[in-house]
């Protein structure tokens, strides 16, 4: 107690040590700690992800067999289109870190100019999420076939006539028409229970709960960035002499984007 | 005494954010970003064997993340002590992925 006053006077007493021990403030500190709680969520969905692929490594489905549509092509071009939103949600991260740029030189113009772009960026990745999901969804034309014994063969748009099973064997002409015709089941696209891209639901499950999980991040951060911009414009941001506020929502912006990199190399690369 | 704090914090991390990350290694962070995910998706396609295809992923999906924690994150221009605290908890995950990963191996024997 005697000392505080000693203290205070000569360096800023910050609890009698002198100096920040982390030199952020809190607001940054706490967005750290939730980003960390965030990580380790997304982490133990990657690895049970990983831990059920290995489990079930016979039957899991090859993701460059999985996705590879194009909006305008027709034919296979797989893993372009993620390959495209990963660049726009990386574009997206740069236009936001040129934001928290502009907001340390407190340039207000720049910073709205950049943060908007960073929100259409995170409405294109949100929108290129819902073609996807649609397209994983719907499925090919003809879908997959499970014969009486559990063999399940795949057909494809570009190769009408021919199944194509697991290990890489395939039939066709007279042979593929029979398995159609004694198969038990026929199966469109994906849903929680079943899929048309390999013989387990866990695929698609594991699809629709990790990248669903992912796009809600992404929602929720063009939320931000939104009511974000509105403070910005209406000189919210100035009249408080500080732009940390962007710095925040930038740092949760980045994790976003994080864990895109992870999801698209654990997903949909390996 | 609070805004001391304050004075003393913002002004020190704004300093340093000035003379740290400018435009020019923005964009360069970038490019690194782009070519590496491009090239990743390159070798896809190719014929390397699948074990050290996939150990390449995983080393060149840690290379993005040092940028993007890094730059982008800014955590390269933090407090060495600020740094320690945010990544020494992922000593954890690193643990949750051996143990799993042989769990699920061995489940898979059970199970076919």
């Amino acid at each position: 107690m005697s000392s505080q006053a000693g203290a205070s006077s000569s360096s800023g007493n910050i609890w009698s040590g002198g100096r920040s021990p982390f030199a952020v403030r809190w607001g940054k500190m706490y967005m750290w700690i939730f980003l960390i709680s965030d990580a380790f969520t997304f982490s133990s969905l990657l690895v049970a992800y990983g831990t059920l692929r290995h489990t079930h490594s016979g039957i899991w489905p090859k993701p460059v067999d999985v996705f590879r549509e194009f909006p305008f092509i027709h034919g296979h071009v797989p893993l372009a289109y993620v390959g495209l939103m990963t660049f726009i949600l990386i574009m997206s991260s740069v236009t936001m870190v040129l934001a928290v740029d502009a907001g340390h030189s407190r340039r207000k113009k720049s910073v709205l100019l950049w943060l908007g772009l960073t929100i259409i960026g995170g409405c294109m990745f949100l929108g290129s999420q819902a073609w996807e999901w649609y397209h994983f969804i719907t499925g090919s034309e003809e879908g997959a076939y499970i014969s009486a014994d559990g063999k399940f063969g795949r057909t494809d748009d570009l190769e009408p006539g021919v199944i194509r099973f697991h290990d890489g064997t395939m039939i066709e002409g007279t042979e593929a028409e029979h398995f159609k015709a004694t198969a038990v089941k026929n199966i469109h696209g994906a849903n929680l229970r079943e899929n048309e891209y390999g013989n387990t639901p866990l695929f698609a499950n594991f699809f629709f709960f990790i990248t669903g999980f992912h796009g809600f991040h992404v929602f929720s951060g063009v939320l931000i960035n939104l009511i974000v911009f509105i403070l910005v414009s209406r000189g919210f941001l100035e009249r408080k002499k500080d732009y940390e506020l962007v710095e925040k929502v930038g740092l949760y912006w980045h994790f976003v984007d994080l864990v895109w990199v992870f999801v698209f190399t654990f997903f949909y690369l390996v | 005494m609070s805004d001391i704090h304050h004075e003393f914090i913002s002004h020190a991390s704004e300093d340093k954010a000035h003379s740290a990350l400018n435009t020019k290694l923005i964009w360069k962070v970038f490019w690194i970003l782009l070519g590496v995910t491009i090239f990743e998706v390159g070798i896809s396609f190719s014929s390397i064997p699948h074990t050290i295809l996939i150990w390449t992923f995983v080393a060149l999906t840690l290379v993005k993340a040092y940028f993007i924690v890094g730059y982008f994150m800014h955590l390269r221009f933090e407090v060495v002590p600020l740094q320690w605290t945010i990544l020494l908890p992922f000593i954890l995950i690193v643990y949750l992925i051996i143990l799993c990963l042989y769990e699920g191996v061995a489940l898979g024997y059970l199970v076919y």
